[in-house]
């Protein structure tokens, strides 16, 4: 018997906006010089509170953060395509994805300054508290979509995760589960090329992550990652399918964390310099301002005045989060259970009583 | 009333829960077409359809994941991992965030979430069959751990872990699946969790016991009241958070101690026993603790598992050396 094929299969890359701000405007999603503005003006407030975290840290007045920089059209892209009915589940890199849904900045700050009140996501927000272990975010993500389809929401959930989630067990778990109930969900990685200090050659012999959907029977996307455009479209394509029952997508957004790991890593010892030059020159913000130059929807003075706004925002947030007043001890035990037991209660009431005599 | 084995029970409560409330959702392998390799779940896709009762790849940390997306979403979720041995695919799942998203998100999430599963020996079954692991979830704050005894226990206390806001390990003990049956009634009642019960009662000796462990527990309590020996028997029912009131109220009647599990003995739960009864009983006591319990082994596969499992006999004799010290 001849042999046969039996599958074969093309992996699309999607490039809108180049690294010149060249647009090619017959694929360009449909955004309002408003929009292409809003969307500017996240990416450099995401960038503001990135940077104003870093040194932060460096100062010792919030602990251990993860940077974003250089990520921010994908996660300003995919979170703007959310509606505030869709539910987003987080890692740990998604600060600009939490801005654009409305997450107070303060709790962002607060989280990183180890503060478990930074976690407590206010009602009515359907997003998920950051999740460290990696990957492990995905099957969570992937019940929350069970429950939508099955109660008849027409809601998406996007899920986010890096490259270095792709290795592990969760990833191929919560595709397969979605893949087989074919549920509304978009798996989004952000393929930054490195998990801590090793590159993606170590992560995946295949030429693609987005290839992988294959092999849970839905699509995979590989899109620039550093185009806001094309994540955009992409994000929305991908969560209007889901929204009408078409089934999951992932989206593997090619991008580059400019950055350490976090900021307890020291990437000069594992990265070639040269790497990061190249990557500079791909920058997601400088290229959606040569364009909007363009199109005239940038000039200085609009450009100064979103940093300056933004710089505001953060200013303010830094404020309000260092005003807080310092969480309460009990709260360690309140959370616990709904009831505290009664074993548990007596930790706390020992602790409270030793803490009086020592610290007041 | 029916006369129902553990199984029976089991299918009741969820049965009933189930018809009760519209957000119960069970999932697992094999648990709906099948009705479970045990059966526990017979029936209730037929009576619920697809929608409510989940047969779901082989795939235990996508289970209890998916579970905890499900709890998040607003459903309560009834997981059954097929066997207490093939958990641990799922463990990160469970300690990582079940049992900490109501800490993580200050109380904006929580899980209420089952996960059902057989556990222990005497099932001549093939390796990781017959695990009593219990201890790693009783270490993991955050969790509730509930193993019930008989079928009125089954009944009871599965109603109460499917109505606790807080996720619950359920562990059947699948050597008394269909080895006890009683009357179990078809009216709704639950069992509180953190609750134990005396079993037996008696002054002379308390045996604490759980699972499968509370029948030798149980006829090692004849065999010496034929020597004129009282042993008391508590049943702990909830192993997290357990019932200190009252084990501390027996030994302090009855100033003697054996534990019993199937578990391995080091850093079993007899030893957090113990330490709590030294805490707050210690001068009560007669004569050290003694715990009979499996070895700090694998289980042994079916043809020496019997040499592991405690028995009357082993009990026995550890009433004999408390009762001779």
């Amino acid at each position: 018997m001849p042999k046969k094929t039996i599958k074969s299969f093309d992996v699309e890359w999607l490039q809108i906006l180049d690294e010149e701000g060249n647009c090619d405007e017959h694929i360009r999603p449909l955004l309002t010089d408003r929009e292409i503005r809003k969307l500017y003006e996240w990416m450099v407030l995401a960038r503001s509170v990135d940077e104003r975290a870093f040194k932060l840290q460096r100062e010792g007045r919030i602990g251990t953060y993860a940077p974003i920089l250089g990520q921010e059209a994908v996660q300003v892209g995919s979170a703007y395509a959310l509606q505030p009915s869709d539910w987003l589940f987080p890692s740990y890199r998604e600060t600009g994805a939490y801005l654009v849904r409305g997450l107070p900045l303060k709790l962002i700050y607060l989280y990183w300054s180890g503060d478990e009140r930074g976690g407590q996501i206010p009602e009515g927000h359907n997003d998920f508290p950051i999740t460290i272990p990696v990957g492990t975010q995905i099957p969570i993500a992937v019940g929350a979509a069970w429950a939508a389809k099955t109660k008849g929401d027409r809601i998406a959930v996007i899920v986010y995760f890096g490259d270095g989630a792709t290795s592990k067990g969760d990833f191929h778990e919560g595709l397969n589960f979605a893949g087989i109930f074919s549920l509304p969900i978009v798996f989004l990685c952000q393929n930054n090329q490195w998990a801590i200090s090793m590159p993606l050659q170590r992560q995946t012999g295949a030429q693609s992550l987005a290839q992988k959907a294959i092999a849970y029977g839905f699509g995979g996307i590989q899109v620039d990652g550093n185009d806001v455009f094309a994540v955009y479209k992409a994000a929305q394509e991908a969560l209007d399918r889901a929204r009408k029952g078409g089934g999951p997508t992932l989206i593997e957004c090619v991008t580059y964390r400019m950055s350490d790991h976090t900021t307890a890593d020291d990437s000069t010892r594992y990265r070639d310099p040269e790497e990061v030059q190249t990557w500079r020159a791909k920058d997601p913000i400088l290229r959606l301002k040569k364009y909007m130059e363009k199109k005239g929807l940038w000039d200085p003075s609009y450009g100064e005045q979103v940093i300056s706004e933004a710089l505001a925002q953060v200013e303010a947030a830094v404020r309000e989060f260092e005003a807080m007043p310092p969480p309460d001890p009990r709260d360690i035990f309140r959370y616990t259970f709904q009831e505290m037991p009664a074993d548990l209660l007596q930790q706390m009431k020992r602790f409270l009583e030793e803490r009086e005599g020592s610290e007041g | 009333m029916a006369n129902l084995n553990v199984v029976q029970a089991v299918n009741l409560a969820l049965r009933q829960e189930m018809a009760k409330d519209p957000r119960l959702v069970l999932l697992g392998e094999d648990v709906g077409r099948n009705g479970g390799v045990f059966r526990a779940t017979e029936g209730l896709l037929a009576q619920f359809g697809e929608g409510r009762v989940v047969d779901t790849p082989l795939s235990e940390s996508a289970i209890v994941g998916v579970a905890i997306g499900m709890a998040a979403y607003g459903l309560i979720p009834v997981a059954e991992i097929q066997f207490q041995g093939f958990i641990y695919g799922a463990m990160e799942q469970l300690i990582s965030h079940a049992a900490r998203i109501r800490t993580r998100s200050r109380g904006r999430y929580h899980c209420p979430l089952v996960v059902r599963t057989p556990y222990g020996g005497g099932i001549h079954a093939p390796e990781h069959h017959s695990e009593s692991m219990e201890a790693l979830f009783v270490h993991t704050p955050g969790l509730k751990v509930v193993v019930p005894s008989t079928p009125y226990e089954t009944k009871g206390l599965l109603i109460s872990a499917i109505r606790d806001p807080d996720p619950v390990i359920f562990l059947e003990p699948a050597k008394v699946y269909r080895a006890i049956k009683e009357e179990v009634p078809e009216d709704e009642y639950s069992i509180p969790l953190g609750v134990a019960r005396v079993a037996l009662e008696g002054s002379d000796v308390t045996l604490i016991a759980w699972g499968a462990m509370l029948q030798p527990a149980l006829r090692a309590a004849q065999l010496v009241q034929e020597k004129g020996v009282r042993a008391e028997v508590i049943d702990l029912r909830t192993l997290s958070p357990f019932d200190t009131e009252m084990v501390i109220e027996s030994v302090k009647k009855t100033k003697r101690v054996v534990i019993v599990h199937e578990a391995p003995r080091t850093c079993g739960l007899g030893a957090e026993l113990v330490a709590r009864i030294n805490e707050e009983a210690l001068l009560y006591l007669e004569a050290p603790v003694e715990r009979v319990t499996g070895f700090d082994t694998v289980i042994p596969f079916p043809k020496m598992e019997h040499y592991y499992l405690p028995n009357a006999q082993r009990v026995v004799r550890a009433i004999e050396r408390v009762m001779g010290f």
